[in-house]
């Protein structure tokens, strides 16, 4: 059952991913990015990342595709309908330059062998902590309670900034 | 159980793609999603390295990679308003004041 899952959902991811880039109307992208974005959450799900899951779904394909959906609509972009064929060495380069890197990735992984020491975090333990989101939980508000105060400071400067840079000058 | 490196391939093509989009693309906000899915095939990287290592350190990653991401774009939006205000398009080839 799980490899059925895994290739319908890294099918929607790629072949939705590929229209983000390949569509013309920036609408478009947005509305097939939050499909890739749904389809990572189903692949964290199967990989027992339940939380992330979660937040994937919450905060990337609901609050951020949300405000690129804002933006988008606010600067009321239309669809360029020459963008391709003007731009033809740029899309060979492009091309050249996707593939050639995705057979970098793919040499690395065939060469290396990837697993190394294993941590504590068995399936078993998970279970009888309380599942995956306590036990990030706990490690985030212990190991990583500093961090976890910075991020709240990354986030005040960035609502700040986008306040400072979006409002409208009042005065002149 | 899936073979580690399935997810590894399956990442490595999402990444591509983001790679492929910001390069092709000419209107910043496409190109903003681009890395958007960039990022997100980090992030698939990374939890599937947690669950497989049994450690539950690469996931507060992804949840870290999630807060910049947020961060970045409320942040890069809010550029590109400012920029199309002052330029009146979205095209980054038009975008060149810090060209010389």
């Amino acid at each position: 059952m799980e490899p059925i899952f895994f290739y319908a959902f890294g099918a929607i991811a790629v072949a939705s991913g590929l229209m983000v880039v390949i569509s013309r109307n920036p609408v478009h992208s947005a509305l097939f990015l939050i499909v890739t974005l749904f389809s990572l959450a189903g692949l964290f799900v199967l990989l027992n990342a339940h939380f992330l899951a979660a937040i994937q779904v919450l905060v990337y394909a609901g609050a951020i595709m949300v405000l690129f959906l804002f933006v988008i609509m606010l600067l009321s972009l239309k669809p360029v309908a020459s963008e391709f064929e003007k731009l033809l060495t740029l899309k060979i380069l492009g091309v050249g330059a996707a593939i050639f890197l995705l057979f970098e990735i793919l040499y690395l992984i065939s060469k290396e062998s990837l697993l190394g020491l294993s941590g504590i975090a068995t399936p078993e333990l998970i279970a009888q902590e309380g599942g995956n989101t306590r036990m990030l939980g706990e490690l985030l508000f212990t190991d990583y309670l500093l961090p976890f105060e910075i991020t709240s400071v990354l986030l005040i400067v960035a609502i700040i900034g986008a306040v400072v840079l979006a409002k409208r000058k009042l005065e002149e | 159980m899936i073979p580690l490196s399935n997810y590894l391939i399956l990442s490595g093509i999402l990444f591509a793609i983001g790679i492929f989009g910001v390069i092709i693309k000419r209107n910043a906000i496409v190109v903003f999603m681009s890395i958007e899915l960039m990022l997100n095939a980090v992030n698939l990287t990374f939890v599937a390295f947690s669950t497989y290592l049994q450690s539950l350190n690469g996931q507060v990653f992804v949840f870290m990679v999630m807060v910049v991401a947020a961060a970045e774009v409320v942040v890069g939006l809010a550029l590109i308003i400012a920029i199309f205000r002052l330029k009146r398009t979205p095209n980054i080839d038009d975008i060149n004041l810090m060209k010389w």
